[in-house]
């Protein structure tokens, strides 16, 4: 019984970490905004906020990373498609200018890929 | 002060703001200071912004009446960069308590289970004993850890994990197993009512002590940025209504006239206007030797002015001067990936689930397989993976080498636009240098000039003809026959004929100056005049032919002296296995001469400015990696087509734009600058991902328990968490090796 009951455990942790990372649906704050809107991303606690950015394609676009994460990991955001890096500053707004580009989806993260994030030009 | 009475708008940190309440009240109490056009509180940023001229120190009282602080705002890179450093040095001190306090409480814990061995719970005497400790060591968990807790959580609602899951999850697991044990032991097996609060403890301590050291080592990384930042002055002298007055360096506008004195930083880019000085470049060249400035000349800021007192107007303030804009570039480059580091990139953005999964089969395989205790090896085990693994080690590896490395090339002069650039210069085959500017000085002179008739005529009507070229092999024969104080005359229907030279009238007689090409297309027969040219050519000279009214009259040549170091770079090229050959439009008998001197392999002469790209182009289709030299305007196809463009010559605006690698110094040492420290930073991010790669595989596994059949022990988490701190320590500290490169250049 006992047996049982851990063995079904683990498997069930096994699955969910599998959904929950890869297969599941990813409900994530995406925010939508126009070239000319100001858009803050939020680096706090190992994460960005918003992570998933929908931006137009083709025009060019201004991402402002505020970051409050004092953890080193968090001091670089890079967009690796757009040839893009910054370097963020503690407790301050950092400017980030994306380029006309065309239509699809260019991750962002950290230097490390921990903190991630997709800029998704349509 | 100066700056504090001026009509602009200055800026104010504020602390203690959090509301829109305060911002009103702050906003109100300020703009009633005399002098405020107008005061505005930037909640997000936590700034304020006046309007007028006021002094500041009369805004900060207002804004303390009010009951909040601020403090003027640093405006300048460098004095963020050092708000930011002071930012970084109490994240450190942070750290350090919070290691210093979590292992104050688990080394006397695992201490007591070392030389006692009581970490079990037998009695109730037993449970309220370590009820208590764990309440402590939650506590722990809270204060000195909580930033885990808390990051995992963000993480885990983002459908993301980071190395703050790996440890929320190891230490919340021992510390909840251990709880378990205290409240309910009865439901555990006896041999398993083992407590592991001081693994908790530990492990936050251990890893916290990791950071901080982490963050020691990081500012090191970036000490080439900072360094380029001091070259920058705070403060200039500007002459304002005929007096000297000093100014804040973003108060000096283009068109400014400034006075550096002796021993002092020039603080903007400029044009001398009077006065003659020594200018030591190299903190922005890697140039050794001072440089004569006098009027005319350009100044860069963040030179230094050796000797003369020297006025110069500014020409570009701001974020627009040289330096700025390589301190722009560096840190550009500093934050790109390197292609080497896919395959890591790949691996860290799915390690830390994975090392879950790792984690709970590891703990069933235990479970079901394995040796009593099994509860408490369960524990072991799924604690120690998940405390083990590190995707720092991993996913620092690249990064900070290229950190380094790219810092490093700057105090060089050699800027490295991305770290794509900085791989591919490591393992080029070929490199093809353009010749004029790069092996030669760029500034041909007349070295000889033969005539049928009087040489200074002739001299006099080829100069006059070439006032309106500007060519520079133009220049050389005008300046000659100014140092002869011939009289010139205007040029009638002047017509440069691009690669063949170029003719006009001068006093109703046709001139025509060029090649044989051109000679040959206007039918003149060259003589006995074509194998005295040769001979000049095969000398290392250009030679062009002087006809008059359709008659050939002479010969004229020109030599662009080779640089005095061009040798020993092309030996040092050579040395690093790298095949060499030249571009040059020239004739093939001087190019074959300046190659045979400096020791080229091959010569590509009598080129079309278009040629160039192509030859680059063909050498790829064969399959070699080529590097292109070149001065980044003319050649800016070449070198865009190349595998590494390498701009060389103090770097105008076109090349830092354009090429994967400027030289700031007009000198081919600087390639070869360029290739080795790309050779030691791409050794260096090998031996870091090399280190990276194999402490994970080794260190999983290890972790859980493979080497228990032999041992007959597993490994602790306490010793998990340090060898996953030390990890991610070492990759930056071997980052950090690499600010010991120095270039092979002997001077």
């Amino acid at each position: 019984m006992e047996a049982v009951l851990v063995n079904t455990i683990g498997v069930l942790l096994i699955v969910a970490i599998i959904w929950w990372f890869w297969l599941g649906p990813r409900r994530g704050a995406v925010q939508a905004v126009e070239a000319s809107e100001k858009l803050q991303i939020l680096v706090r606690g190992g994460v960005y906020e918003p992570d998933h950015i929908r931006l137009p394609a083709n025009q060019t676009a201004t991402l402002h990373f505020r970051r409050e994460d004092p953890s080193p990991c968090s001091e670089w955001v890079i967009i690796p498609d757009l040839g893009i890096s910054a370097e963020l500053e503690l407790n301050q707004e950092t400017s980030v200018e994306i380029p006309a580009a065309k239509p699809g989806k260019y991750p962002f993260s950290c230097q490390m890929q921990m903190y991630r994030g997709t800029l998704i030009l349509e | 002060m100066a700056n504090e009475q001026q009509s602009r708008q200055t800026v104010f940190r504020l602390s203690g703001v959090n509301c829109a309440g305060c911002v009103n009240k702050i906003e109100r109490a300020v703009q009633g200071v005399a002098g405020v056009q107008d005061a505005r509180v930037n909640l997000a940023d936590k700034t304020l912004t006046v309007q007028g001229a006021v002094a500041s120190q009369a805004c900060i009282e207002a804004v303390r009446q009010a009951g909040y602080d601020a403090e003027v705002a640093m405006s300048s890179e460098r004095q963020r960069r050092e708000e930011q450093r002071a930012q970084e040095q109490r994240h450190y001190h942070q750290l350090l308590w919070r290691s210093a306090i979590a292992l104050g409480v688990g080394l006397p814990l695992m201490a007591w289970g070392l030389i006692t061995d009581k970490m079990s719970v037998n009695s109730l005497a037993d449970q309220l004993a370590w009820g208590a400790m764990g309440l402590v060591t939650l506590a722990i968990l809270v204060f000195c850890g909580g930033q885990f807790f808390s990051g995992a959580w963000k993480a885990l609602r983002h459908h993301s994990a980071t190395m703050d899951t790996l440890v929320a999850l190891g230490t919340g697991t021992a510390w909840l197993f251990s709880m378990l044990v205290v409240l309910v032991p009865h439901l555990l097996p006896e041999s398993a009512r083992h407590v592991y609060f001081e693994a908790s403890a530990m492990i936050i301590g251990l890893i916290s002590l990791g950071q901080a050291l982490e963050v020691r080592a990081r500012g090191r990384t970036s000490a080439a940025v900072e360094k380029l930042l001091e070259l920058q002055d705070a403060s200039a002298r500007v002459l304002r209504a005929g007096k000297e007055v000093d100014l804040p360096i973003d108060q000096v506008q283009t068109g400014d006239q400034l006075r550096v004195r002796p021993g002092e930083k020039i603080p903007v880019d400029g044009v001398v206007l009077e006065g003659s000085s020594l200018v030591d470049e190299s903190m922005l060249t890697g140039e050794p030797v001072p440089v004569k400035k006098g009027e005319g000349d350009n100044l860069a800021a963040g030179t230094l002015n050796k000797n003369g007192s020297l006025l110069f107007r500014a020409e570009k303030v701001g974020a627009d001067t040289r330096l700025a804009q390589i301190i722009e570039m560096v840190k550009n480059a500093q934050g790109s990936r390197v292609p080497i580091a896919r395959l890591a990139d790949r691996i860290s953005a799915v390690f830390v689930p994975v090392v879950m999964i790792i984690a709970v089969g590891a703990a069933l395989v235990w479970f079901n397989l394995g040796p009593e205790p099994r509860a408490a090896h369960m524990l072991v085990v799924l604690t120690s993976v998940l405390i083990i693994a590190c995707p720092c080690a991993l996913g620092l590896a690249t990064p900070m080498s290229v950190m380094v490395g790219v810092g490093k090339g700057a105090e060089y002069g050699v800027l490295i636009r991305n770290g794509k650039a900085l791989q591919q210069s490591c393992n080029l085959d070929v490199l093809v240098v353009d010749k004029t500017g790069t092996l030669t000085e760029g500034s041909p002179r007349l070295t000889d000039i033969e005539s049928d008739g009087d040489r200074d005529q002739l001299l006099q009507l080829l100069a006059s003809l070439e006032q309106g070229s500007e060519h520079p092999l133009a220049e050389a024969i005008v300046t000659a026959a100014q140092e002869k104080k011939l009289g010139l005359q205007a040029p009638g229907d002047f017509e440069a004929i691009t690669a063949h030279g170029v003719r006009g009238t001068i006093s109703g007689k046709k001139v025509l100056l060029g090649n044989s090409k051109l000679m040959q297309r206007e039918n003149i027969a060259l003589g006995d005049w074509q194998a005295r040219a040769n001979s000049l050519a095969e000398a290392g000279r250009t030679v062009m032919y002087g006809a008059v009214d359709g008659e050939l009259q002479g010969i004229i040549a020109v030599a662009d002296p080779i640089r005095s170091d061009a040798e020993a770079a092309i030996a040092r090229l050579r040395t690093l296995g790298l095949r060499i050959e030249m571009l040059t439009g020239d004739n093939r008998a001087s190019a074959e001469a300046v190659a045979r001197r400096l020791n080229i392999d091959k010569v590509h002469a009598e080129l079309l400015p278009e040629d160039k790209e192509q030859i680059v182009a063909e050498l790829q289709k064969s399959g070699e990696r080529v590097g292109m030299v070149g001065d980044g305007i003319n050649d800016a196809p070449a070198l865009a087509r190349a595998d590494v463009g390498f701009a060389i010559g103090a770097g105008t605006d076109v090349a830092i734009e354009s090429a994967d690698v400027t030289l700031m110094r007009s000198s081919l040492h600087g390639v070869a600058n360029a290739v080795e420290l790309s050779r030691a930073t791409l050794g260096n991010i090998k031996q870091n991902l090399f280190g990276a790669f194999i402490y994970n595989t080794l260190g999983i596994p290890i972790a859980a328990g493979v080497l228990f059949p032999i041992t007959g022990m597993l490994l602790s988490p306490i010793v998990a968490g340090a060898a996953m701190a030390l990890s991610s320590l070492t990759v930056v500290s071997n980052a950090n090796r690499l600010r010991l490169f120095k270039p092979s250049e002997v001077q």
